[in-house]
């Protein structure tokens, strides 16, 4: 078995990455250029070097395209510079947008998995319910995760008088829902169904009931299924999230940081939220893919 | 239609053989005994019950053409897989599970998830699973088709000397002469288009059956007249 460190493993990565830089750091010199010459000109700078105006146009304060180096010292900033509850504390957005995240991925799943099971065992719900699913993705969660934030906050802050704050992460955690579900109904349908057909022949040889032919073959068959949908559930999840924070002035949350970001023209602020965003994303990604590891390898999947 | 005028009687404790070109509709004679296809016509019965019945009661072992093994599971446990589905005890399942792996010569592979035996392994396993129970009769759909030819005589003198010990009721599908021959009490030879039955032999051999039996002239007598049974049914078409 190869280390993890080998660079048959990673060299490719490495490359690409390198790549992606090099574009990067040439396309903040074309955005940033313009507005240095501005910069200069109210500073009264009237002689500068080349090299001088390259370093320049990568340390502006409020720069078109901000950097790598710089996204990456604004989030050290951000999560080592204040206390976690701070409200500039990067730790402190992320993890209520993780809180939210989890809710709706795991009520989301649950969801997911119900009406998958629903539509298998059922020809009338698989007829009536489909349709309504697809047609559920269809619509933009941007023009409705407002809707859903305003009326679900306000129904459950004031009707049901829920403090404000699990009223905010209950409605967030909804569009999360919203999105996580799908992928687990649609993944979990085609799951439940991917038994062979002699392996079905084989339970009903035995009489089998159908909540046993469920747990025994049903079920186990789905796992490969489950796991690659929950994969991309869970990063639609902090999708979801991220956009229930956009709306409504909501005071905390990746989302919020890169509303506020973009009223006063931090960019470096919006591009650290963004990182942020995907770390947290690849991070559930990379969880979920372990706890597929260890499911599998109980299962005696061929390594 | 698959199957017309289809008559026979197996006895209990026969080993009755289908053979016939793809298409006579053995697989689906074999499937409407254990009640996976309803005939649109005609009576089946097994015991006296009809196919369904005898399904409810737990009266068939089906071992399909492919081992149809759920990889999850070890081969112990694919082996406990119907004796979970019928309710018996812990006990009872480890004892049936040890008996029926060592009926088959898979001790010692207990623990061993199915991808990590050969082919024969494990078909000898899916035998095993379908021996676990109580079965009164043995439903096997060519179980030996897929695999080479060595390693099929090898299972063929084992599944006679499992029917020899276990005296169970078995029905054989295969399309192979020789295989039908060297285990059968009886040969049911079958004929496509529609499927219907063109001869029923029933064998003169010993029950003791080495391998070399195959060199005998009463069985080369056989063989033979199944042939001529598989090219009676053969003859129209050509």
């Amino acid at each position: 078995m190869r280390g993890w460190l080998t660079v048959s493993r990673f060299g490719p990565l490495l490359i690409v990455l390198l790549g992606l830089g090099i574009i990067w750091y040439l396309a903040a010199l074309w955005l940033n250029i313009p507005a240095q010459y501005g910069i200069y000109q109210r500073a009264d700078v009237t002689e500068w070097s080349t090299p001088q105006l390259i370093g320049d146009a990568w340390s502006q304060q409020k720069p078109k395209l901000p950097a790598p180096h710089q996204i990456i010292a604004e989030m050290w900033q951000e999560t080592t510079g204040y206390a976690l509850n701070d409200k500039k504390s990067l730790i402190f957005h992320g993890w209520i947008t993780l809180s939210a995240t989890l809710y709706g991925f795991v009520s989301g799943t649950l969801l997911g998995i119900g009406l998958a099971i629903a539509i298998v065992l059922n020809r009338a719900t698989n007829r009536s319910l489909m349709p309504w699913i697809i047609a559920s993705q269809a619509v933009p969660i941007l023009a409705i995760a407002p809707m859903i934030v305003v009326i679900g906050y306000n129904v459950m802050a004031g009707a049901l008088d829920l403090p404000t704050d699990a009223a905010r992460l209950v409605s967030k955690a909804v569009i999360s829902a919203y999105l996580a579900f799908f992928p687990v109904t649609v993944g979990m349908v085609k799951g439940l169904r991917s038994p062979e057909i002699i392996q079905l022949d084989l339970m009903r040889t035995y009489n089998a009931s159908a909540a046993q032919t469920f747990w025994k073959l049903r079920w186990p068959s789905a796992m490969p299924f489950l796991f690659t949908s929950m994969k991309v559930a869970i990063a639609a999840a902090v999708i979801g999230t991220v956009v229930g924070e956009l709306p409504t002035g909501a005071t905390g949350g990746i989302g919020a940081r890169l509303l506020s970001g973009s009223q006063f023209g931090q960019t470096l602020q919006i591009w650290a939220a963004l990182f942020a965003a995907s770390a947290l994303s690849a991070l559930l990604v990379i969880i979920v893919g372990v706890a597929e590891r260890l499911v599998f390898a109980r299962m005696g999947v061929k390594p | 239609m698959a199957l017309s005028d289809v008559s026979l009687d197996i006895g209990k404790g026969e080993f009755v053989s289908f053979i016939g070109p793809s298409g006579c509709g053995k697989t689906t004679l074999l499937r409407a005994i254990a009640d996976l296809e309803q005939p649109s016509s005609g009576t089946l019965t097994v015991n006296g019950l009809s196919p369904r019945e005898a399904r409810e009661s737990r009266s068939y072992g089906y071992v399909f053409q492919a081992p149809a093994l759920y990889p999850w599971r070890t081969i112990e446990k694919n082996v406990a897989l119907p004796l979970e589905i019928m309710g018996y005890t812990r006990e009872q399942q480890a004892e049936r599970v040890a008996r029926t792996l060592d009926l088959v010569n898979l001790k010692g592979f207990e623990q061993r998830f199915p991808w990590q035996l050969s082919g024969g392994m494990q078909q000898r396993a899916s035998i095993a699973r379908a021996l676990a129970f109580d079965a009164d009769l043995l439903l096997m759909d060519e179980p030996f088709g897929a695999l080479d030819e060595i390693v099929r005589d090898h299972l063929n003198a084992e599944l006679l000397k499992l029917w020899a010990r276990t005296s169970k009721t078995i029905a054989f599908v295969t399309h192979s002469i020789p295989e039908a021959v060297f285990l059968s009490t009886k040969i049911v030879v079958m004929s496509p288009r529609p499927g219907r039955v063109t001869d029923i032999i029933v064998s003169d051999l010993p029950p003791e059956r080495p391998l070399d039996i195959r060199e005998t002239p009463e069985f080369l007598r056989l063989a033979a007249r199944v042939r001529d049974g598989l090219r009676a049914g053969h003859a129209y078409e050509e």
